[in-house]
This record gives structure tokens, C-alpha cells and sequence, in this order.
């Protein structure tokens, strides 16, 4: 084979670990890269005496692994249930990493053309992370309340990554942040190879640089990562999915740098925080220098009646009327799908004839499998509907420049404390309209909810508001 | 699920074969819905094995329920893959629902290589070209297993063949009416 195809090849297969079946190379080719030692086989699943593991996605649940009478190589072995929607990893087909010449990835002198100005705790913040990459630190937690400028933060320290030809990756738990983000890292970082995954994404087989992915796609990688961004470390999946941290862990690099964002650590990285375990830095203030809006607890004793009329709760209905600041959109979260279904036309009709919505065009309603998803978001930013009725799926990673937010039945178990925060987090997002009113709909105080908001207040402490 | 009267699609069929369908009758279990599309898609396409055990009691029963109405005899012919096509999957999901019935399995039928069925319009698939030939001469009453009935051709294509090589009647057992 030419060097010029295999370093074509390095390119595209340096630090990934596919099956066969995710490798499109001809059979020839593919068998050529085998026997000269540019691909290892290692086995799928190794067993012992205890348990079998998948070797892709670290699952060790004996539930989570079946049998197969297989057909290709007439023997019955086992397969892995748990990372099947990714392509089925079974006994008998091993998994391949590429062990030939490592790519050189480019060094761009100036990668970087995003000409806004960071705030001075972001440009703290900034620099921490640039010296994180610089001096190869293997973790670093940035802990930045809502509305701190994450991203911007972190476009310094990729550029200097960048710089010195490292390969870096920003992993995020949903699609739709990543096909968020994609525009506008192209954009800042134009020169640069970047490439998008997440499931159904048409970019797969694209050679790049700078990886902006679902936290999923990380399964697909092995010690591929000079850095490695891991944005919402808080967040579902990657702190209940063991899968995600192995997968994580084995895409980064021998010397690399992990870097976490949060807005809401988590017990456990708390604890670490605390006790030095876990380098961090907290960045208190949003980066339109407001604090984070108190969310208001309202008990409403009839709200379990009101809903299974359903019926919007008289106390929402009053604090509509003589809301601080009438212009703003109004973002509604609720516990279940079953629940915002039943209510959107309740509340379309009652808003309608309090002369509050023009018309019932003016609500909407997403969830997690919601087609429409996009879209709808889309139309609310642009202010084509005044409402947006939700589950959880937005509490984080969606920014809307002015809307009061109210969760009905903050009580529920859905809405633990960092999804209450995060939710909170909502409001005043931008410099235009800095402030938003937060509501938590309850018929009893939870500890989420008054950790939630004493966790707001603590936050606005320490960026110095009284 | 398919009881009388004939469906439109029978009647269409019957018209094709000018009054002699070549096959008598076919038994769904389920009728198409997001649910168990959801699990066959997992099933079949994932290659989620095991998840096909959870069919084993429906199969069963539907089979029960028309037991009268099937001639003795009759032997269950899955519907087979392509053998690149079952390279691919690992295990033939037709198979794996004839093997939940009570009856004598014979694999009479080859299949040759050739666009997926789920890949193509229905007007594609009614002018396809028969994709079996028979590996065995058959003179027993025959019940195809499939998993998914979406308009009829497969099993038709294997119905023609059967019958044109000595099967008496043939009969069909589908998961799913599409």
C-alpha cells in the first residue's frame, strides 16, 4: 500500500475501536491492514469464572448479556444487550484499533477567529483551563453557574490544543447541543477539521481534529484524545450510565486532559472537591455580572385535583395576571408527557379567554421523542409562540433570551435539585433582559426544592450578591 | 386478528391469481403499531436475540386458536434470509418463530441475495422476482412462518413454489400484519 493511503487511513481510524461491520474498507484492503499490523483485533467480550465484560462498553450485568445460536459462526456465544443500539458486539466478531503510524494533526498558528471579549472571571476561568491543557493536567472541574458563558470559556484552551497539533473532543449528554454547537465552532474555528456524531448523524466517517459528539459516540473511541471536555458531567446519562466514564476514560489519551463543566456538581464531585481530590475552579457569576434568579416556592393545596381535571392551578392563573414583566414568554415545565399532553389544550383555552394568548397557535408542547423538537424550540426562540410547555428535556443546555419560567408540581420526583437549578437557570440569560420571575408550582416543600433554591442563594454568595 | 370477511388485500391477490389465491389463508398475531415496531426493529435489525422469546406466547396461541382450521399434517416452512443476509443478523427471525410451535420444521426453501423488502415501494415489491427456489419436493400441507406481512409477495413467491412442486395447500403465520 502507498504511505499516501495509509496515512490516509491512519487519519480516519487513529483511536477508534469499531467492528467490522464499521469499517468501510474493502475486504482486501481491510485484510491487508490485519496481517501488516496497522488494525489489532482484541476480543469483544472477555470472560472469566465471575462474570463476562463487554469490551466496548465496560457492561459487566450478567442481565444486560444474552446467548445467541449463532448462524455466522454455528456455535452459541454471547452478546451484549447493552450498547446493541450502537451495532451488536458478540463473541465471535472482535473489535479493531488502529496500531499503525499515528496521524499528525495540523497545527494552525491562528485557529481562532472569535473576537468577543471575556469577562474577567471567564477569562479566569479561561486561562485555568488553557494551563490545565498546557501542563497536561489529568483533571480539572470548572464549576460555572448557569449562564456563565461555558463555551466561550473553553475557546482559549482549545485553541491552544490546537495550536500544538493536539486532538480534542467536547462530549455533551444530547444530540441537540451538539447540532447546536456545530455552526458555531465551525464558524469560530474555520480552518480546523471538525466533525459532529451522534446517532444518525451523517459525519461519521469524517477525518477530524476537533470532535464535537454525543457523550454515546465516546464507545466508538480509544485512547484517541489529547483532550477531552466532558460539558454536563452532572447530567443524565453520564452519571447514572457506568458505560459513559469507562468509554470516557479509554478515549482519552495516556497523557491527556479531562476537563469537566457543571453547573450542579453532584454529591460525589463535591465530596472530591472538598477533599482536594479533584482540581476545580467555581465561576459564580453570569457573565452579564446579574445573579441567578431565586426561584419563589407557591404551595398550592389543590394542585393534585387541579391537574387530574386537569385544570391550570388558580395561583398560576393569578400570578399571570400581574407578573413583573408581561412581554416575557413564559416556559412551563411538567413532571410527564401524559400530564403536558392533557394540558396543553386546558391551558390554551383558559389563556385564550383571559386574553392572554391571542391564539391557540401560541402554546406549544415538546418532549424527549417529539419529531418536532427542533422546530418548535426554533419558533419559540424566534418568539413565534409565547409558550412552551415542557418535560425536564429542556432543563439544561437551551438558552432563550426572556422568559419567566414556572414548574408545575415541583415536588415530583423528576425534578431533583439539579434539574431544579438548572431549570431556574432558565431565566435571565440575557444582558437585554438580565432578570426572570421563577415559579415552583408545589403541594409540599421537597428537599430538592429547598436545596435548590439554598443552593442558588449559596451560588450568588460567593459571586459577591447580598 | 385476520378473521372473515377476506381482506382487500386477499381479494386483490385472488384477483392476481384469477381466483386461486396461492395461499389459503394467513394468521397475524399483531397489527402494525409503534410498539411493536419499536421491538421488532430492536429484534430483527438491532439482532436483539433473546427479545424474540418474549413472541413465544402469542405465536402459540394464535397458532391454537386456528389449530382447527388447519388441515393435519402440516409442517411449518420458515421463511429463510439470503445467506449473506443472515451473515449479517446471526439468526433467521423467521426460524426463531417456527421454532415456537408444535409442529414438524422442514427448511425447504434458498433464497438468493437481493434488496432488503423493507427497502422498497410496494409497487417494487409486487413486480419483484421470485428470490426462493426449493431444496425439496413437498406433498404435505405447508404453514410459512414470517415475521412481518406487509403486502403479501414473499410469501406468495414461496406459495407459488411450493404449489407448483406438489404442496397441496399452503398456509402462512405472520408476527405482524404491516
Amino acid at each position: 500500500m502507498a504511505s499516501e493511503t495509509t496515512n490516509q487511513l491512519a487519519n480516519q481510524f487513529a483511536g477508534k475501536l469499531l467492528l467490522r461491520s464499521e469499517i468501510p474498507l474493502s475486504e482486501d484492503v481491510f485484510q491487508h491492514c490485519v496481517s501488516s499490523g496497522n488494525f489489532t483485533a482484541v476480543s469483544s467480550i472477555s470472560k472469566n469464572l465471575l462474570y463476562c465484560q463487554c469490551n466496548r462498553c465496560g457492561n459487566r450485568e450478567p442481565g444486560l448479556f444474552a446467548k445467541i445460536p449463532c448462524q455466522i459462526c454455528h456455535r452459541e456465544h454471547h452478546y451484549c444487550r447493552k450498547c446493541i443500539e450502537m451495532g451488536r458486539v458478540m463473541e465471535c466478531e472482535p473489535l479493531y484499533y488502529w496500531n499503525g503510524d499515528q496521524p499528525a494533526w495540523a497545527t494552525p498558528a491562528d485557529p481562532c477567529s472569535w473576537d468577543g471579549e471575556l469577562t474577567d472571571k471567564q477569562q479566569l476561568a479561561a486561562d485555568r483551563i488553557t494551563q490545565a491543557i498546557v501542563s497536561q493536567e489529568k483533571e480539572l472541574l470548572i464549576w460555572a453557574v448557569c449562564g456563565a458563558g461555558k463555551t466561550e470559556m473553553l475557546f482559549p484552551g482549545i485553541t491552544k490544543a490546537l495550536q500544538s497539533g493536539k486532538r480534542v473532543c467536547l462530549a455533551t449528554p444530547r444530540a441537540d447541543v451538539v447540532r447546536e454547537l456545530l455552526p458555531r465552532f465551525r464558524q469560530v474555528f474555520a480552518g480546523v477539521s471538525i466533525q459532529g456524531l451522534y446517532g444518525g448523524s451523517d459525519e461519521k466517517e469524517k477525518v477530524a481534529q476537533l470532535i464535537l459528539s454525543t457523550t454515546h459516540q465516546l464507545l466508538r473511541f480509544r485512547q484517541a484524545f489529547d483532550v477531552l471536555i466532558i460539558d454536563e458531567i452532572d447530567a443524565f446519562p453520564y452519571h447514572k450510565d457506568p458505560s459513559l466514564s469507562f468509554a470516557a476514560n479509554r478515549s482519552r489519551k495516556q497523557i491527556s486532559t479531562m476537563i469537566y463543566l457543571t453547573a450542579t456538581p453532584r454529591k460525589e464531585q463535591r465530596r472530591r472537591m472538598l477533599q482536594k481530590q479533584l482540581n476545580h475552579m467555581f465561576v459564580p457569576t453570569r457573565f452579564h455580572g446579574y445573579p441567578l434568579p431565586v426561584p419563589s416556592l407557591k404551595m398550592c393545596r389543590t394542585l393534585k385535583k387541579d391537574l387530574a381535571r386537569p385544570a391550570p392551578p388558580k395561583l398560576l392563573t393569578e400570578w399571570l395576571k400581574q407578573r413583573v414583566n408581561p412581554e416575557r414568554q413564559l416556559l412551563l415545565f411538567v413532571p410527564t408527557i401524559e400530564l403536558a399532553e392533557k394540558l396543553e389544550m386546558v391551558l390554551a383555552r383558559k389563556f385564550i379567554q383571559l386574553g392572554w394568548l391571542p391564539s391557540k397557535q401560541a402554546i406549544t408542547f415538546v418532549h424527549a421523542s417529539d419529531p418536532d423538537r427542533e422546530e418548535k424550540v426554533q419558533q419559540f426562540r424566534r418568539k413565534e409562540t409565547f409558550m412552551l410547555l415542557t418535560t425536564t428535556i429542556l432543563e439544561r443546555g437551551v438558552t432563550f433570551p426572556s422568559v419567566d419560567v414556572v414548574v408545575l408540581d415541583a415536588g415530583h420526583d423528576v425534578f431533583d435539585e439539579a434539574a431544579l437549578v438548572q431549570i431556574a437557570g432558565r431565566a435571565g440569560r440575557s444582558p437585554d433582559d438580565p432578570t426572570g420571575e421563577v415559579l415552583f408550582i408545589h403541594d409540599g416543600k421537597t428537599d430538592a426544592m429547598v436545596e435548590a433554591v439554598s443552593s442558588v442563594k449559596a451560588m450568588n454568595k460567593r459571586g459577591g450578591f447580598r | 386478528m385476520c378473521d372473515d370477511p377476506v381482506c382487500n388485500d386477499c381479494k386483490q391477490w385472488a384477483t392476481y391469481y384469477y381466483d386461486r389465491d396461492v395461499l389459503t389463508r394467513n394468521y397475524s398475531v399483531f397489527v402494525y403499531n409503534d410498539v411493536i415496531q419499536d421491538i421488532v426493529t430492536k429484534w430483527k435489525y438491532r439482532g436483539d436475540y433473546v427479545l424474540g422469546n418474549i413472541f413465544k406466547q402469542y405465536i402459540y396461541q394464535t397458532y391454537k386458536q386456528h389449530k382447527s382450521s388447519l388441515p393435519d399434517q402440516i409442517i411449518t416452512v420458515p421463511i429463510p434470509l439470503s445467506g449473506q443476509r443472515l451473515l449479517e443478523r446471526g439468526f433467521n427471525q423467521a426460524k426463531m418463530l417456527a421454532n415456537f410451535l408444535p409442529l414438524k420444521q422442514e427448511e425447504l426453501l434458498h433464497r438468493l441475495h437481493g434488496e432488503k423488502q423493507s427497502k422498497k415501494t410496494r409497487k417494487e415489491r409486487l413486480s419483484s422476482k421470485n428470490p426462493f427456489y426449493l431444496l425439496k419436493k413437498v406433498n404435505k400441507p405447508v404453514l410459512l412462518v414470517d415475521d412481518i406481512y406487509t403486502t403479501g409477495t414473499t410469501l406468495r413467491h414461496a406459495a407459488s413454489l411450493l404449489k407448483q412442486n406438489g404442496c397441496p395447500d399452503v398456509y402462512a403465520l405472520t408476527l405482524v400484519r404491516g
